[in-house]
């Protein structure tokens, strides 16, 4: 199946209580194929389309602060447009998941895959000093796999979760092992809103803090919190990374062109490894700058101008250089032409 | 909002005149003196615990004025970004269709940054009740013009009046609402004087009953002042609300169920 339609079909099985969402290319399949599916009227999963991407945001906003299990997907203008709702949540510590499937931009831009979202999904697209949990599949079976861990983590957090997933992965058909359908949960979080019983005070959901001193200790709550993500809920995979004397460091659809450029390199015996981070927040700070002991070189890959690049240099820390390769409006680059580019830079060392 | 101490040694059973209901908080309300606000949130409260919905009741208090509504009344509250309160209602609703569910929202909250949730929330019927306070002004940021300022009314943003040629005209959307299919009652309330206090309450209990029949959006208007935006005492303000505001905005029904 299609990664989008698996994310949808995933949503139903991990018990999700509620999907909100807006058209928009390429992911629209996953409106389409819960519309078609009408869990409702199986597991009690509420889906509506919404008036528009703020709409949408704003309903995760409303089911979240029930404690319920709820997400919405969109692709990134429209992302773009739930970043209000998106820092309220960051900012209310409320749970959801948010899938993003990737098109080229800035503006309107493309419908084709990009990854230049990495900015506006890693570093806060929103207001305020806020970071979601991203995690970034490369295969259909992932972005049907973090579906449930995204509402795992999310609701371990109490913080928004975003999927960053791109066209490529969404419209690309894969086999895929599912889950089998889990119960939606009939736990209530202690800070939901209810209805508010005798033995309760009243639960209240936001953002809101006119007092500097507790709004400061707030803001700090929160730095602890994402200090606490950073320590523990690191994901990455490597790869040939061993002897390598070179590294590669791509997400997504990168990372599965960069997997074989790795193997096209290694049969011209060129030493060259891939990490490829799965949280993008958290990022794999502390093993990237470990192996940096070993490289002579290290080379962003992405579909973007250099934006994961910034991460990867402050991992590095100056211990070797390190450089980016990317393709931007649209096009995916071809394993040739990265393994081409490493050639080049190798000799520019 | 710290809890109020120094007015519990004047709260006395000897010296009970007037008794709030129990469901209103002992917050001290930030309003100014004369603002519809409080009232509106009385009668609120008292139909909610007169209904005895205590336990099932979720409201959204929007941006504006209003903001702090979820320190007055005790039950359980979402505080929506500006305009989004219906969207929020939205889900909470379908989610929890059980529960008691409302958003009560300014002028400038529902009829200018969320027109589009408030009618599409609206249009689709969903089964919750919108209260909407219309003073014509943005009295939290200080007494700017609203989407409802009267022409030729004075803000901050309109210093020499609304000038309709330039600023636009008032937008009249409880009468959009009106003809919307999704709405199953309508109508145009005031807060101002014992006789409308009373109407209001009325029309308030009746959207609240409403909602357990699951036929559509209930939408509860209520005409207000602003005296501290319009720079007038509250009596004044009162009387230029009736001379000014009730022709542009006449009280009344706008759409009863039919069965009724």
């Amino acid at each position: 199946m299609k990664g989008n339609e698996a994310v949808a079909e995933a949503a139903i099985r991990a018990g999700a209580d509620g999907y909100f969402g807006y058209p928009i290319t390429p992911q629209s399949e996953i409106l389409e194929y819960l519309m078609e599916a009408n869990p409702y009227e199986t597991t009690g999963m509420v889906v509506l389309q919404a008036e528009s991407e703020l709409a949408a945001i704003n309903m995760v906003y409303g089911g979240a602060g029930c404690g319920k299990k709820v997400l919405t997907t969109s692709s990134s203008p429209g992302i773009s447009l739930m970043q209000e709702g998106i820092t309220y949540l960051a900012g209310a510590e409320l749970p959801c998941l948010i899938v993003n499937v990737v098109r080229g931009g800035p503006g309107l831009g493309t419908i084709q895959p990009a990854q230049s979202d990495y900015f506006q999904s890693v570093k806060a697209g929103g207001n305020g000093d806020y970071h979601l949990i991203v995690l970034a599949p490369s295969s259909v079976q992932e972005m049907a796999d973090f579906v449930e861990l995204g509402f795992d983590l999310a609701f371990k957090y109490r913080n928004p979760v975003m999927m960053l997933s791109d066209g490529a992965i969404g419209q690309m058909m894969e086999k895929v092992w599912l889950k089998p359908a889990k119960e939606r949960s009939k736990t209530v979080p202690e800070w939901a809103t209810t209805g508010k019983p005798p033995t309760r005070k009243r639960n209240i959901i936001t953002s809101l803090e006119l007092d500097p001193q507790v709004y400061e200790l707030f803001n700090r709550k929160l730095v602890d919190k994402y200090n606490e993500i950073r320590e523990k809920e690191v994901l990455f995979e490597e790869f040939e990374c061993d002897d390598a004397e070179y590294l590669f460091v791509a997400y997504g659809t990168c990372a599965r062109v960069c997997n074989k450029s790795v193997t096209l390199a290694r049969e011209q015996g060129i030493k060259v490894g891939l990490l490829r981070p799965i949280t993008l927040f958290p990022f794999p700070m502390k093993q990237i700058n470990s192996l940096a002991d070993r490289m002579k070189l290290i080379i962003s890959v992405e579909m973007s101008a250099g934006q994961m690049l910034e991460d990867v240099m402050l991992a590095v820390n100056g211990k070797v250089p390190v450089s980016y390769y990317g393709r931007m409006g649209g096009i995916v680059p071809g394993p040739e032409e990265v393994l081409e580019n490493l050639k080049l830079k190798i000799k520019e060392i | 909002m710290a809890e109020a101490t120094g007015i519990k040694e004047i709260i006395k059973p000897e010296n009970l005149v007037y008794r709030k209901t129990p469901l209103m908080t002992d917050n001290i309300l930030h309003y100014c003196p004369g603002c519809g606000h409080s009232t509106a949130h009385r009668i609120l409260a008292e139909i909610i615990e007169e209904e005895g919905l205590q336990q099932d009741a979720i409201g959204i208090s929007p941006v504006g004025c209003s903001v702090f509504l979820y320190n007055y009344i005790d039950i359980d509250w979402q505080e929506a970004a500006h305009g989004r309160a219906p969207a929020l209602a939205t889900a909470i609703k379908r989610l929890l269709p059980d529960k008691f569910v409302f958003t009560y929202q300014g002028d400038g909250d529902l009829a200018a940054i969320g027109t589009g949730e408030t009618i599409h929330a609206c249009n689709r019927g969903e089964n919750f009740l919108i209260i909407f306070i219309n003073n014509g002004i943005y009295g939290m940021t200080g007494g700017q013009m609203a989407p409802t300022t009267l022409p030729g009314m004075r803000s901050s943003t309109s210093p020499a009046g609304r000038d309709v040629k330039l600023m636009g005209n008032p937008l009249n959307i409880t009468d959009i609402i009106a003809t919307l299919q999704g709405t199953y009652y309508v109508t145009r309330q005031s807060v101002h004087s014992p006789a409308s206090v009373r109407k209001a309450k009325r029309a308030i209990r009746k959207a609240v009953q409403y909602q357990k029949l699951n036929k559509g959006t209930c939408f509860v208007e209520i005409v207000s002042n602003c005296p501290s935006g319009w720079k007038m005492s509250p009596t004044q303000a009162n009387k230029w609300m009736e001379e000014n505001m009730f022709p542009f905005y006449p009280p009344g029904d706008l759409k009863v169920p039919e069965e009724m």
